[in-house]
């Protein structure tokens, strides 16, 4: 057994830091939310090519330095450390993860486009009556020849506005919740019958509702694996944004602390009243706890599928619950000001409540947990 | 990073599970570690064991007696203990004063004390709460005077909550030595042979029914000067030193892993209609809450050796480990007693070896209420859980 990060991974985790403690502060973030297209894509490029940040989690073969989970982790908690506006999950995360399992031809071609800052993926798995269950989805993609043809409805897909790419998934047979016809696409986002109502989200991204009518795609769009593969990718992506969880809840509570130093009533410190003390102090065990598990939940992402889904879930759920806590006690310890658009800590408020729910809430990851672990 | 033993670290695993398999004392097998149910012997018996194997002090230094083993052999060696439901070996000698002396003590100190600590023949209690001073230990006023030849202490005071006194030989106690100075600088940290003259041991009954912890009265007990650890007026080094220590293995996950599997079984077999109350799902959703809890406290413990090992600073990492796992430990009892529903009322003390009657309801219902109440200690002892979050707020937050 060995915890400790390698000199590389320290070195990526300094870099990346740099970089956006110099780019990525508050009023910056604030002007990109109010640019059209809701980010500042030099940002991207710059994390990619003069960074070569993208490249972290891809193999050498690819063009890549070699890692994996141990990366996504690393980078995503320095972009939740300043609420960065990044499709790193989408794109590196999830789109990198897809490739890279698929392998061939696809994974050739396009984690190139990805390291080089190029390709942006978004993941349109959601839809308006499925809630958290990944195969409760109507989206069919009926065969066509040697191809398909998907038509549906895939709801707040986060990135899509901005997606060269979508990973898709959709029914080529069985209904309901049924396991069995569940696959995922690979789809040009400009391909004919691809339409998108776009819209800010109350965290700082760009999403999209994303319509399907006739879009034909080749057969070799149908990235192999059904359901199971799907479930992998979301149980990586739900330990990256776990991540981002750890840098933005960490982060937000560091604001609030300097707060209640700065902040006078009764003519001390707030932070001098052991009530706020006590808050504070319970804020940060919450952190620790978050960084165990979101550490514990990376390093079992190889495990087999149900021992892999069944420490997913766990951490989502105290993941989501510590970042909970943490969100409200430090609205609350901010007073009026916390509830405000003018407070950074008030936005990390915005984006960590919108994680607790991203991949499924609390409840949703205690109730599979249950399910995988629990007998009767 | 990789969470997977290597092969020396499984090597070590068995090695230590045929060890445990072959020598636990054959007459503890099936004896619970709860309450008062174990007599000094049993716990000797273990301890005695462990000693001949040279791994009685897992965390001493080698030079001292310790195994020289890493942080991940002590992980391991905590789960086995625990999974083979081995009984606890006293904390006082091996986790507590021992380490003090081995920082803090003279050379003679250590050949004195640290190889009787090792075999088991000191027992040793702590001298550290008084009536008046709990949470807040620096106020403690139990006085030790010099003699006019400097030779001895002439202490007079009383300690209170000293867990496993009636058992002692030695004890550790902190001390006024300077009333005059500010709280902490005016403490030292003295070792007492527990049958020195004035000391009078009186039990005190505890809401489970049983007989841990003691008050400790000091009549004009003479205390040779060589018994004093490090400076006069420097106690409270080691006091804050031992308390650092103390958090950290209080977290006691590897016990409490066992709890929760214990409950897994108690609730499969607990029928609730036609149903296990595992299928409850009030029931069953606080289970898989505890053992996500847990689950947290384990990897925060597993962070916490590895920074350790690498010489990073611990920061909070004995305080969350103190609040979590003690709630942790509660929260255990809770659910065992939620479990024993009717059965949770029946109150037999020494039921057992030598009793012709059955027991009234299942076996391990009869602790089950016992334990509950036993166990609001966890979040009380070392440091209440309140004093743990001004530490936090103090020491690491700096407000």
């Amino acid at each position: 057994m060995d915890l400790s990060f390698t000199e590389t991974q320290d070195m990526l985790r300094d870099t990346l830091a740099r970089f956006l403690a110099d780019t990525y502060d508050f009023e910056t973030r604030k002007k990109m939310l109010t640019r059209p297209e809701g980010r500042d894509p030099g940002i991207w490029k710059a994390l990619a090519t003069d960074l070569g940040i993208l490249s972290a989690p891809f193999a050498e073969e690819h063009g890549g330095m070699g890692g994996g989970a141990i990366e996504n982790m690393i980078v995503m908690e320095e972009l939740g450390k300043v609420i960065a506006i990044e499709p790193y999950l989408q794109t590196a995360v999830i789109g990198g993860n897809a490739l890279k399992y698929a392998g061939g031809a696809h994974a050739e071609a396009l984690i190139p486009q990805i390291i080089g800052g190029d390709a942006i993926f978004a993941f349109a798995y959601a839809e308006p009556k499925g809630r958290y269950d990944l195969a409760r989805i109507e989206t069919t993609a009926r065969k066509d020849g040697a191809g398909y043809v998907l038509n549906g409805h895939k709801a707040v897909v986060y990135a899509a506005p901005w997606a060269t790419h979508l990973l898709v998934t959709a029914r080529t047979g069985g209904s309901g919740a049924d396991r069995d016809g569940v696959e995922l696409f690979l789809v040009d986002a400009k391909a004919a019958g691809v339409t998108r109502r776009d819209y800010p989200t109350v965290d700082g991204f760009m999403a999209s509702e994303v319509y399907f009518e006739n879009v034909a795609v080749g057969g070799d769009a149908l990235l192999p694996g059904g359901l199971d593969l799907i479930e992998r990718l979301v149980d990586d992506a739900t330990m990256a944004v776990c991540a981002e969880g750890l840098g933005a809840g960490r982060r937000h509570h560091e604001l609030t602390l300097a707060y209640t130093k700065e902040r006078k009533q009764f003519g001390q410190p707030i932070g001098k009243f052991q009530a706020l003390q006590f808050r504070l102090a319970d804020m940060m065990v919450e952190v620790e706890q978050i960084e165990s598990m979101v550490l514990m939940g990376t390093l079992k992402l190889d495990l087999p599928a149900a021992e892999r889904k069944a420490a997913v879930s766990l951490a989502k759920a105290k993941v989501a619950r510590s970042l909970r806590f943490i969100g409200q006690n430090a609205t609350q310890t901010h007073g009026g000001i916390g509830i405000t658009m003018e407070l950074a800590a008030a936005h990390y408020f915005k984006r960590t409540t919108m994680i607790e729910g991203q991949f499924g809430s609390a409840d949703h990851h205690l109730g599979r947990y249950e399910a995988l672990t629990l007998p009767a | 990073m990789d969470l997977e033993f290597s092969p020396e670290e499984i090597a070590f695993r068995d090695e230590v599970r045929a060890f445990i398999a072959e020598s636990y004392p054959q007459e503890l097998r099936g004896k619970q570690d709860e309450g008062d149910d174990l007599t000094k012997e049993d716990f000797l018996s273990w301890h005695r064991v462990l000693a001949k194997k040279g791994w009685i002090a897992p965390a001493w230094p080698v030079e001292y007696g310790g195994p020289g083993w890493t942080a991940t052999q002590r992980y391991i060696w905590s789960e086995e203990t625990a999974r083979a439901d081995c009984i606890r070996i006293m904390p006082f000698g091996i986790t507590m004063v021992g380490p003090v002396i081995y920082t803090f003590g003279t050379a003679e100190q250590k050949a004195r004390f640290l190889p009787r600590i090792l075999s088991g023949e000191d027992w040793w209690c702590q001298g550290y709460s008084e009536p008046g001073a709990g949470s807040d230990l620096a106020s403690l006023r139990t006085r030790a005077v010099l003699t006019d030849d400097g030779q001895h202490y002439i202490v007079n005071g009383q300690k209170t909550w000293t867990t496993m006194a009636q058992h002692a030989d030695w004890g550790f106690f902190l001390v006024r030595t300077n009333p005059d100075a500010k709280q902490q600088e005016g403490i030292s940290f003295l070792l007492i042979d527990m049958k020195t003259p004035g000391i009078t041991v009186r039990p005190i009954i505890t809401l489970g029914g049983e007989h841990e912890v003691n008050e400790v009265f000091l009549e004009d007990v003479k205390v040779p000067v060589g018994n004093r650890i490090h400076e006069e007026n420097k106690g409270w080094t080691c006091a804050k030193f031992l308390l650092a220590h103390e958090r950290a293995g209080i977290a006691g996950v590897a016990a409490s892993k066992r709890g929760i599997e214990k409950i897994r079984d108690i609730a499969m077999t607990e029928m609730d209609g036609d149903k296990p109350l595992l299928a409850d799902p009030f029931y069953r959703r606080k289970v898989a809450e505890l053992e996500m809890d847990l689950t947290a406290l384990e990897f925060t413990e597993l962070r916490t050796l590895a920074n350790e090992a690498a010489g990073k600073d611990a920061g909070a990492a004995a305080n969350v480990l103190k609040i979590k796992g003690s709630e942790i430990q509660q929260r255990i009892t809770e659910l065992v007693l939620e479990a024993a529903g009717h059965y949770g009322a029946p109150y037999f003390r020494g039921f057992g070896e030598g009793d012709n009657e059955h027991p009234i309801g299942p076996e391990w219902a009869n602790r089950a209420a016992p334990s509950y109440y036993n166990m609001r200690k966890t979040t009380i002892y070392g440091g209440s859980n309140e004093v743990q979050r001004n530490i936090i707020a103090k020491m690491v937050l700096g407000l």
